[in-house]
């Protein structure tokens, strides 16, 4: 009796809780009880900086042509060049547009497949990208500097390089829509194709492609049309070092040419692993990189400021002049762009400073 | 067995095989002296290759292979304890599978992008240390303690969760794989790299944990009818932003995830938070994602109105294209390895798409003339890697490999020539197209490209 008892109170018990179970709350609202909170006007307000195509969530404000060159020249034209339009550190931003394409709205050089490269200036069809970007993203080791003038300044300088405002001009919140129907690819944009994952700008549209699975004599003899030159063989390293030393292949020694003696140095992989490897050369180079010293420095091409094997050659064994340099920056000895101040640790700049007077791991 | 060598049509020796003889007796005399540290040393490498080494040592023993006939240290020694290392690492065999860098193609390194070693890998997921990387403004390790995601816009009350808060809620573990738009990019117009690192390496998958971002618009009461699009933005320098459609979002797989393959994020994959928008490029998998602004209209973002853009034949640049549609490649054997030998080979490779699941493979042993069904390794999932294998015997003739997957929609995987008669050579991102690998009569692989 006293077994059944319990067996009746058990199945009770089961039912008050799945009784319990299906009372529970079903929005999340409901269900998470305890888990975040409202944000404060004063929160959103500092992460909320996007602005949309219509320019909602633009700032007031306005700047001119003329304080945009004077940031530009101090804190853009280093990586981005005077007007704009340098291609060494990144793509360039100003060139390639006409005052026929501020009239039409389409760049016609995007059509002529000769030209050389695409600038920033004739992609972008929405002005709002680049006062969005420039605001959250530049200068680029210092992003989010800049304050609100000083973006619409250099926004109005780099349309300005581009011929699309005047050098008097002051781009403001109250003009920067008309600004805007004078963007030179501001009619160079579609959304007519299959691959956004949804439906939100056009019914579905079919693939660009029909390819048809044929399985037997599907297509006539191929031909082969493009390979690597032998000269780039050894372009991207040692392919041999680059796959694993045991399994059904091996990767191609590339620091032979074809045809001569098979390799005779045995590459052991434990010998590449040992820590005594880790040479000053390499730390050196991982501290240039973590740095972001190339940016402005090439190994062996100059590119904003003077390339490694220069300055080597000029301050060979001079490691602690090299290091002072790199922490306090300076000018007038390569050119006129300045290379400002570095805020790495000493230990750091010493590492490099030393590795640039000993002549760069060569 | 003296000419094994000869016998099995061996075309070129393994690196580890050019130990001259007198080297491989050195070995065996050191090591009946019992000097292990020396023997790890030299041995190392005679090891790699067993097989092939036991070819050359039929040449001074009859007996047969030293690595069978001389027990090794490791056989006849005390071995490491536990915890040598509180998290473990490869074997230090394996020191060349790393992620690296195309020469050339970035002039700095944090708007960069490093190529996973797809060559080298197994299966479908990714190990989290040799996922690719692509940062726009550099890398951070940010303290989890100190991270927070905002939600606003078209909300009822903006909200803010920690990260305490948002491991609380119920998560979900789901496999995707991840390509960044520009996969395969420099080969549009022609063969610009030497291997699968390089022409598909921007390509990972793993299993990520999260909680759908659903439910987080849910608890901040969105208005998930009017509202038409999300803005997801990173918390990095370039505080990275991109327009998800709010259709994906709601259909629940849009992953605020905080997990990978079982443990947290690396930083370098966004680590404390990351956006999970499976089968999209990779570009809109916001990292160290601070902010979900809930709108109804797309935001043209940088990478949605400069870069990320596709050119077009017309001029036109296409915007918003963010599907990655079904692709293939085979990674073993591919460009830049070498073959050992003729005979048996495993065909191995990858099939993804972003529209679904892969739902065949075929591969080409001639160039794309005639194809077989390769097998599908499971699992099969979702926008997620699918491994395939075939069986294939080498004859020592010239072989020109291909693969082409197809998806569960119908869509089969492109040639070039298709695909550039619709979109030409100028659009950098998107390249899907069917690989071809040239297997030669010395054993080198090639990437080629095929009339």
């Amino acid at each position: 009796m006293f077994n059944c008892l319990k067996y009746f109170l058990t199945i009770a018990c089961v039912m008050c809780i799945s009784i319990d179970i299906t009372a529970q709350p079903t929005t999340p609202v409901q269900r998470f009880v305890g888990i975040g909170r409202d944000a404060t006007p004063a929160e959103v307000k500092a992460w909320d900086i996007d602005v949309r195509p219509d320019f909602e969530g633009l700032p007031k404000g306005s700047g001119s042509v003329k304080l945009g060159q004077e940031i530009w020249e101090s804190k853009c034209a280093t990586c981005h060049g005077i007007f704009g339009e340098s291609n060494e550190v990144f793509n360039p931003l100003i060139g390639g547009t006409t005052q026929q394409d501020i009239q039409t709205g389409k760049v016609a050089n995007l059509k002529n497949t000769e030209y050389p490269s695409r600038s920033t200036i004739m992609r972008v069809a929405t002005l709002s990208t680049l006062w969005d970007y420039i605001n959250r993203a530049m200068p680029w080791n210092q992003p989010k500097s800049l304050s609100v003038q000083e973006v619409y300044a250099v926004t109005g300088y780099m349309l300005h390089l581009a011929d699309i405002i005047p050098g008097e001009f002051v781009l403001s919140n109250d003009n920067i829509n008309d600004v805007q129907k004078k963007m030179p690819n501001r009619n160079g944009m579609t959304t007519q194709h299959a691959k956004w994952p949804g439906t939100e700008f056009n019914p579905i549209i079919g693939p660009d492609t029909q390819n048809v699975a044929c399985i037997k004599n599907c297509a006539p003899e191929p031909r082969i049309t493009s390979f690597l030159p032998d000269f780039a063989r050894n372009a991207h390293g040692n392919l041999q070092e680059q796959n694993r030393g045991v399994g059904p292949q091996r990767g191609l020694n590339t620091l032979v040419s074809k045809g001569s003696a098979l390799p005779i140095s045995v590459v052991s992989t434990s010998d590449a692993n040992k820590p005594t490897e880790k040479s000053l050369n390499q730390m050196a180079m991982a501290l240039f990189a973590k740095h972001g010293c190339a940016v402005c420095h090439g190994m062996d091409k100059k590119i904003v400021g003077p390339s490694i094997s220069d300055i080597t050659k000029k301050h060979a064994n001079q490691a602690d002049y090299l290091t002072a340099k790199i922490r306090a920056g300076g000018s007038g000895v390569w050119g006129n762009i300045s290379m400002p101040a570095q805020s790495l640790p000493l230990a750091d700049a010493k590492s490099i400073g030393q590795w640039i007077a000993q002549g760069a791991g060569r | 067995m003296k000419n094994e060598s000869v016998t099995t049509g061996r075309l070129t020796k393994a690196p580890e095989n050019f130990l001259k003889p007198t080297d491989i007796q050195t070995v065996v005399r050191e090591h009946a002296q019992g000097r292990r540290g020396f023997i790890q040393g030299l041995f190392a490498s005679a090891v790699a290759g067993a097989a092939s080494a036991s070819a050359l040592a039929q040449n001074n023993s009859d007996n047969g292979d030293p690595n069978i006939l001389n027990l090794p240290a490791h056989t006849t020694g005390l071995g490491q304890s536990v915890v040598t290392d509180g998290y473990g690492k490869p074997s230090s065999y394996e020191v060349n599978i790393q992620r690296r860098q195309s020469p050339g193609l970035t002039p700095t390194n944090q708007a960069s992008v490093s190529f996973a070693p797809l060559q080298s890998l197994f299966g479908i997921v990714t190990p989290s240390g040799l996922h690719f990387e692509r940062h726009h403004q550099g890398w951070w390790d940010i303290d989890p303690s100190k991270h927070r995601l905002m939600i606003n816009g078209m909300v009822k009350s903006a909200k803010v969760f920690n990260m305490d808060e948002i491991m609380r809620l119920p998560n979900a573990s789901r496999f995707y794989f991840i390509e960044c738009g520009a996969n395969t990019a420099v080969e549009w117009r022609n063969v610009a790299v030497p291997t699968v690192q390089y022409t598909h390496g921007m390509l990972s998958c793993s299993e990520f944990t999260g909680v759908p971002l659903v439910t987080l618009l849910e608890m901040a009461g969105a208005d998930l009818k009017k509202a038409k699009f999300i803005l997801a933005e990173g918390a990095d320098g370039s505080s990275m932003t991109r327009t998800i459609p709010m259709s994906m979002v709601t259909s629940g797989e849009v992953l605020v995830a905080y997990g990978q393959n079982g443990e947290m994020l690396r930083p370098e994959n966004g680590y404390p938070l990351r956006l999970v928008v499976p089968g999209v490029q990779g570009v809109s998998w916001i990292k160290y994602l601070r902010r979900i602004e809930v709108g109804d209209m797309p935001y043209a973002s940088k990478d949605e109105a400069v870069h990320y853009i596709d050119l077009m034949p017309d001029g036109l640049h296409r915007q918003y294209t963010s599907i990655q549609e079904c692709k293939s490649v085979i990674t073993t054997p591919s460009g830049g390895q070498v073959l050992l030998d003729r005979g048996f080979y495993n065909v191995s490779g990858l099939a993804w798409s972003g529209r679904g699941k892969i739902k065949r493979v075929d591969v080409s042993l001639d160039g794309g003339r005639n194809w077989r069904a390769a097998r599908l390794e499971t699992p099969v999932l979702d926008k997620c890697l699918t491994r395939f294998n075939l069986d294939w015997i080498w004859d020592g003739k010239p072989t020109l490999l291909q693969s082409r997957a197809l998806d569960d929609t119908g869509y089969v995987q492109p040639t070039y020539q298709q695909l550039r008669k619709v979109r030409g050579t100028r659009s950098i991102y998107h390249n899907n197209a069917i690989q071809s690998w040239l297997v030669q009569e010395d054993g080198e692989v090639k990437n080629v490209q095929l009339s």
